[in-house]
């Protein structure tokens, strides 16, 4: 097992240097000039020149790439253009608005999630199975902005119940800060939730028809007990899976749901640093997105090891 | 039980909404104590310094709150002594004696005097500036502080819109100790000081007790400044109460249902914002000044409006808005004529029309505008493609630096910039000596009577010779608490200037 995690491991260092490379590349070639942008139609050849000069434009390629990841390597992320303060410190704050976002998403689409997929596969065909089917279709159907949309004329202009978008801070109290997450959560979450339900439901059929339940229901268990303690525990590697996949989408999908309901949040900042071209900000974003991602899918790998334990013998996977 | 419950969570929202003023002084305040204002604006500023940076969200925050200048830009577009209490131009227009005021004090107590606003003039004008506006120090030879009341300019040559230019945000006057950390944490001279910036949400800034002009002190505690993108949103943070007031609402087609919103005030101004679809002057058929007028004359400038902005916004037919010294209405000199415009088009050689492409920005005006003029040109024969670019970025390094382009649709949006057709190089391409001329004299003159003249001529030209297509200038769609008075109805320069702005009981 420990040889199965080094392998895994050795390969995920390579894998973020790789994609460093690609980033800072893809950002410079980028057309729009950073200097050009903060200093407007107006501005003299020489002034231009001496915002590049402050920038640390005018150095060559590589001297740049080297720095910004030596800085990466050490915590030291680099300046903002635009805001003039340390990215660490942007993203850091972004994410105490992001995370618990796509965290309360995420509960919000495995809660409805899993009883549903698996109420609906064990009434396979039944009145609750076609409800069930409705609802994950119509919420993979319908986009989380417009869910957003729907949501913020229910509860916040016609009810008036809940803040219409904005983020009062963490430092204003758990439950006003909490209550600004609840509408842009249930409008990330939604969507999710469809998707998580139909492959749940087909996960737990697919279990159902295999032999070891029909063992399980033989040595007397009730179908009740045999589904619980059987059927889904055996359902939730591909539920598992899909999930890995949902968390980096949520942290994604994010970008439109946080522009709706205007939370400073991780995307919103991704979105604005790429109109102003701050390409320090975007190159540390982006960086941070695929590690994310990356280091998801890893995470994944090693749940794999412990729901299933034939994965933990050596060349398994 | 339901209803109590139900009483409870509204409470949560005001005082959500309210925050730390009802906090303070207790539930239940009368509204008429209230000495809060909740600013929304669509974009955040690129940070807080308007000295070294362009987008004009730096001014809307900073400028007449945080910042000051030697003079200031009223509502009304007119120069008025703030930091100079007067001042005197020489009988050959070289130069300018200013009168300071005295005991001014920046926010961190450092003390205002003819020195530091010599600093910031040779700050702003020096080698190392990364001033957006340093052209307009161009003519200043040398910065002198005689006295501590005393500030000289002497120039090269005269300079008619000097005292204009130093009304802008882009000329504040800002700390020595200051200076080099505005950008995060501003310190000026004015009637607010900043507080704090929550990046991606808000700027909050509160009252400057010692502030030095006691007749313009401000009457609000605290302003927040609350960054909304999403006109939605906006929308619904004004009906909410989220918002107290959007200068600068987004969204025209939503104008109408906040008009029916007994506690809302929607306010139509204008803006400096002309919307213009300029055209590559060196390259065929944009060449022919014959091709460039039946374009104009194809133009029904109040469907562009209609169809654009939903009938909002001011047609124009030169570079020029309503707001400036020496405004002429010339929409009549190329009015919308079809058959006009055909028969000229015949005459400049293209009887059938011709072919090219508009490189039209994202933005939701400059995309519906060149919807309809794709429809109005198609009229008198002429087809045009629409190929979308980003913009600032993509736009500003093709069309603006590389002037690939056939024709192009964008809002200038600094204040009196009708100067850009004598710049060489710019994105246009127009040269035109007789133009030069006119903006020449305009500098040579401190005469304001005879510059709002000569500034006649040279919109009069620009209409005639169409190096662009005039359309609209850009309306300011104030949307705020009816209850808010003091906001500016339209914006001669981009602002929000809150010392006047007040709760009325």
């Amino acid at each position: 097992m420990i040889a199965v995690l080094a392998r895994r491991a050795g390969g995920l260092i390579i894998t973020l240097l790789a994609v460093s490379f690609l980033i800072f590349t893809v950002m410079d070639v980028l057309p729009g000039d950073p200097a050009e942008i903060m200093l407007g139609t107006s501005a003299s050849p020489d002034t231009l020149a001496a915002l590049r000069r402050e920038m640390g434009l005018d150095l060559p390629f590589l001297v740049r790439y080297l720095h910004w990841l030596g800085g990466a390597l050490t915590g030291d992320l680099g300046t903002s253009y635009t805001y003039g303060v340390p990215v660490a410190g942007l993203i850091g704050e972004r994410l105490q608005v992001t995370v618990p976002l796509a965290i309360l998403a995420l509960a919000i689409s495995i809660g409805l999630a899993i009883p549903l997929g698996v109420l609906a596969a064990s009434r396979k065909s039944s009145v609750a199975d076609f409800l069930v089917g409705l609802f994950s279709h119509f919420s993979i159907a319908v986009p989380g902005f417009w869910v957003g949309l729907i949501l913020i004329i229910v509860f916040a202009t016609t009810l008036g119940i809940m803040p219409a978008g904005g983020f009062p801070g963490w430092a204003a109290g758990f439950w006003p800060a909490f209550k600004a997450l609840i509408l842009p959560a249930v409008a990330l979450g939604l969507p999710q939730a469809g998707v998580l339900t139909r492959v749940t439901r087909t996960a737990v059929l697919d279990v159902l028809g295999e032999d070891f339940v029909r063992t399980a229901r033989a040595k007397g268990l009730t179908p009740r007990a045999a589904l619980w303690l059987h059927a889904v525990p055996n359902a939730l590697i591909p539920v598992v899976t899909i999930l890995g996949l949902q968390f980096t989408f949520l942290i994604a999908g994010a970008v439109l749901v946080e522009n709706v309901f205007n939370l400073p949040g991780l995307g919103r900042l991704a979105y604005q640093a790429l109109a102003q071209r701050d390409i320090i900000v975007m190159q540390d974003v982006v960086l941070f997105f695929c590690a994310f991602v990356i280091l998801m899918n890893f995470a994944v790998d090693i749940a794999y090891l412990f729901i299933d334990p034939r994965l933990r013998r050596e060349g398994g996977v | 039980m339901t209803s109590a419950m139900i009483s409870t969570s509204r409470a949560w929202v005001r005082n959500a909404v309210l925050g730390l003023a009802l906090a303070v002084s207790g539930a239940g305040v009368a509204e008429a104590a209230k000495t809060s204002l909740v600013l929304g604006m669509a974009v955040e500023p690129a940070g807080l310094d308007p000295t070294v940076a362009a987008p004009v969200a730096i001014g809307q925050v900073t400028w007449q709150n945080i910042f000051e200048g030697l003079v200031t830009i009223d509502r009304d577009g007119k120069i008025q002594p703030q930091l100079a209490r007067s001042w005197d131009i020489s009988a050959d227009g070289l130069t300018y004696t200013f009168k300071l005021q005295t005991g001014v004090k920046f926010h961190d107590g450092e003390a205002f005097d003819a020195a530091v606003a010599k600093a910031a003039i040779e700050r702003a004008r020096g080698a190392d500036s990364v001033n957006p506006q340093k052209r307009y120090f161009a003519t200043i030879a040398s910065v002198e502080a005689p006295d501590a009341e005393t500030l000289v300019l002497k120039l090269s040559k005269p300079t008619g819109s000097l005292l204009y230019w130093l009304g802008w945000p882009s000329s504040s006057i800002v700390g020595t100790r200051s200076a080099a950390d505005n950008k995060t944490t501003p310190v000026g001279t004015g009637p607010f000081k900043f507080k704090s910036w929550a990046k991606g949400d808000k700027v909050e800034l509160v009252r400057n007790p010692d502030y030095w002009n006691k007749d313009k002190a401000a009457k609000l505690e605290t302003a927040t400044f609350r960054f909304i993108a999403d006109p939605q949103a906006q929308a619904a943070a004004l009906k909410s109460g989220d918002v107290d007031s959007f200068p600068e609402f987004g969204a025209p087609e939503l104008i109408a249902d906040l008009e029916k919103d007994a506690k809302l005030s929607v306010v139509i101004g204008n803006t400096e914002l002309k919307v213009v679809a300029g055209m590559n002057n060196a390259r065929k058929p944009f060449d022919d000044q014959r091709v460039r007028q039946a374009l104009m004359m194809a133009v029904d400038r109040a469907a562009v409006v209609e169809g654009a902005w939903s009938g909002f916004g001011t047609p124009i037919g030169s570079h020029y808005t309503p707001n400036d010294p020496g405004y002429v209405d010339l929409t009549g000199v190329h009015a919308y004529d079809v058959d006009k415009a055909k028969a000229l088009l015949k005459e400049a050689g293209y009887p059938n029309g011709f072919t090219f492409t508009i490189k039209a920005p994202q933005m939701q005006y400059a995309q519906r505008s060149s919807q309809i003029l794709q429809a109005l040109f198609a009229e008198i024969g002429v087809t045009m493609n629409i190929e979308t670019t980003e913009f600032p970025a993509k736009w500003v390094s093709d069309v603006f630096k590389g002037g690939d382009y056939d024709m192009t649709i964008v809002a200038h949006a600094e204040p009196m910039d009708i100067d850009i057709y004598a710049r060489d190089p710019y994105y246009f391409h127009y040269k035109n000596p007789a133009f030069n001329d006119v903006l020449a004299k305009v500098q040579a003159t401190s005469d304001a009577a005879e510059q709002a003249k000569l500034y006649g001529e040279a919109q009069t030209i620009l209409a005639n010779d169409v190096p662009a297509l005039y359309l609209f200038v850009m309306p300011k769609l104030g949307v705020w608490n009816a209850k808010v008075k003091g906001l500016w109805a339209n914006e001669p320069i981009p602002s929000n200037v809150l010392n006047e702005v007040q709760w009325e009981d």
